[in-house]
């Protein structure tokens, strides 16, 4: 899967066909139950937040939400943040430790949002109070990058024991045209912009900032799930074979590479296997662990940078 | 985020006036707000204020040190530390290199021990003429190594933060910065221990949504630009002009995420009271029977 440039991926990490954390709460979890509002000011769209269950565990699961249609990002605001949301997650997560639950977030924004009222509410100061007490929280957080991975915007959902990111998800510093306009003076340079940055899932493996990258295959590998015994259900497993096999005859009809094919809500099964599957083994990790060292593994994977 | 010190709509003339005054090495500099000539030693010893239309210059990191720590009192932590270039990115070390012979300081952030008042604190002091006071991991590492020595030794912690945001050239590792820094804090506070934050011009980006803001107490100097998104990215954003004062110190004082606006040659006694009210070592008995404060310092309502 090496063809793909940086600014290919930065593409896929924004395509509108890509699943945002609603999909991946629905084919992860066995019950989602919504929760809202930062008990301040008003409940943000642009992060969903709630408890669910899954293997019998429960978690607090949020993520930052991205509309399709114009109409759902009236309500979603692009997946970008007002301070409110990042208010209303971190109730959730002091909850969650409240609670004894752990925390699965996922992460998608291009962003914070840049504006009077996010301004005016201290964008800022919300931020960096989820940092602050992110660092303490004494169960275990786990955040995932599915999309874009922007900025401050992103890192306040992404103080975790483990941050993992999906093959086509980017986490940066700032967008590829913002990075090219403020050092180059240059904003249509992004594409040269990406390359440099280091923003994707392989380059941010090596810098460890992320543990685990999950490919966007769509194919099963030949003989995947006869021998293997997992947790998954195996009516998720069937549906991933078929969609596999449905992509691979695609893949012959049309003489496409699968790299051709673009991770969507019709084909991500596979991918939410492997998913349930890894947060099952994350928690199962986990569980053994006391509050303290739950606490102090965070505070060094941080100290290290 | 790291916004650039350009004037900017709202006509700031702060980092142009700071250009002339941020070394006076000349006999005379000009205010570049009010055009005034003033001798390069009337800068230092008026607190970096202009005489004549009282606008604040930006201050040198070791000026800044000297404004509100006791005499002598400031010895460094943690000089030297080996550049950090983890994009390997074209020209960066050579800047490096250049800002350190231009400013005379090897990072964009001063960090040690002082005593203010006879209380020993330990201080970190940003420098916007280095490379806009932007965070790398250097700067990072630094204010953490300051912090968690401070917890170590019972020391409160004071930041006068004075930055762009993130260091656009060292990438993502930049952006760990803010968790770093912030993890380090939460220790210290429970630690029992205090934190003043001062912001200063201009406090935005990365900085403004980690340390900056996480103060026990955040004091701000008088019209200091303080925003997460730069004003200019704001304009961009929603299309439109933003209004007078907007992202100012007084602007976040009305909206509740600053403590105090504290003017320059009020900001030593405003610290020393602080620390004292907030589990300060205590300074000799003797202390305890100074003679009170003039009427005017008596009860300070603003």
């Amino acid at each position: 899967m090496g063809e793909l440039t940086a600014w290919d991926r930065v593409k896929r990490a924004r395509s509108n066909e890509r699943p945002t954390s609603i999909d991946y709460i629905s084919g992860i979890f066995d019950r989602f139950m919504e929760l809202h509002g930062d008990r301040v000011c008003r409940d943000d769209g642009a992060i969903v937040g709630g408890i669910a269950r899954i293997g019998g565990i429960m978690v607090t699961v949020i993520g930052e939400q991205k509309g399709r249609t114009l109409k759902q990002n009236q309500k979603r605001n692009f997946g970008m943040p007002y301070p409110d949301g990042y208010r209303k997650a971190l109730r959730l997560m002091k909850q969650a430790e409240k609670f004894n639950r752990p925390i699965i977030c996922f992460v998608d924004t291009p962003g914070a949002f840049c504006g009077i009222e996010a301004e005016e509410r201290g964008q800022g100061e919300a931020i960096a109070r989820n940092l602050y007490e992110m660092s303490a929280l004494r169960v275990p957080v786990l955040s995932i990058l599915i999309g874009e991975g922007g900025s401050g915007g992103a890192l306040a959902l992404a103080v975790a024991n483990e941050v993992w990111m999906l093959e086509n998800a980017t986490y940066s510093i700032l967008s590829p045209e913002g990075f090219a306009s403020i050092l180059w003076k240059d904003g249509s340079r992004a594409n040269e912009a990406a390359d440099v940055m280091k923003i994707t899932a392989g380059d941010l493996k090596d810098l460890h900032i992320v543990e685990r990258v999950f490919g966007e295959r769509l194919l099963l590998p030949d003989g995947y799930g006869l021998e293997q015994e997992s947790e998954l259900m195996d009516s998720m497993r069937e549906l991933a074979q078929y969609r596999s096999d449905a992509a691979k005859e695609e893949t012959q009809k049309e003489g496409e590479q699968e790299d051709a094919i673009m991770l969507n809500r019709d084909n991500m099964e596979l991918l939410v296997c492997e998913l349930r599957e890894g947060i099952l083994e994350f928690l199962r990790n986990y569980h053994q662990k006391t509050a303290s060292q739950i606490v102090g593994e965070r505070y060094d994977r941080f100290r290290k940078f | 985020m790291a916004e650039k010190s350009k004037k900017n709509s709202q006509g700031d003339y702060r980092a142009d006036a700071f250009a002339q005054s941020q070394e006076p090495d000349g006999l005379f500099q000009k205010c570049e707000k009010c055009g005034e000539s003033i001798r390069a030693e009337e800068i230092v010893t008026n607190y970096h204020i202009c005489p004549k239309c009282q606008c604040y210059f930006r201050v040198p990191p070791r000026a800044r040190i000297s404004m509100v720590v006791d005499k002598a009192s400031f010895v460094e932590w943690d000089a030297g530390l080996a550049v950090s270039d983890p994009l390997n990115f074209p020209g960066y070390t050579e800047k490096l290199e250049h800002m350190r012979q231009v400013t005379g300081i090897d990072e964009a952030v001063l960090t040690g021990k002082a005593a203010i008042d006879g209380m020993p604190v330990a201080i970190g002091v940003m420098a916007a003429s280095f490379m806009m006071g932007s965070m790398g991991e250097i700067v990072g590492e630094k204010l953490t190594r300051m912090i968690e020595r401070a917890t170590r030794e019972r020391l409160p912690v004071v930041i006068f933060c004075s930055s762009g945001g993130a260091r656009m050239q060292e990438g993502i590792v930049s952006l760990m910065q803010m968790a770093k820094t912030a993890g380090a804090l939460k220790r210290h506070s429970e630690a029992g221990l205090y934190y003043v934050s001062v912001l200063t011009d201009p406090t935005t980006g990365g900085v403004m949504a980690s340390f900056a803001m996480l103060g026990d107490t955040i004091l701000a100097e008088p019209g200091a630009l303080i925003g997460f998104a730069g004003p200019r990215v704001i304009e961009q954003t929603i299309g439109q002009k933003l209004p007078e004062g907007f992202q100012r110190a007084e602007f976040l004082l009305e909206h509740g995420f600053v403590d105090k606006i504290v003017k320059r040659d009020r900001m030593k006694k405003t610290l020393s009271f602080l620390i004292e009210a907030n589990g300060g070592e205590k300074p000799p008995v003797a202390r305890m029977y100074t003679a009170p404060v003039s009427p005017q310092e008596k009860v300070e309502i603003d």
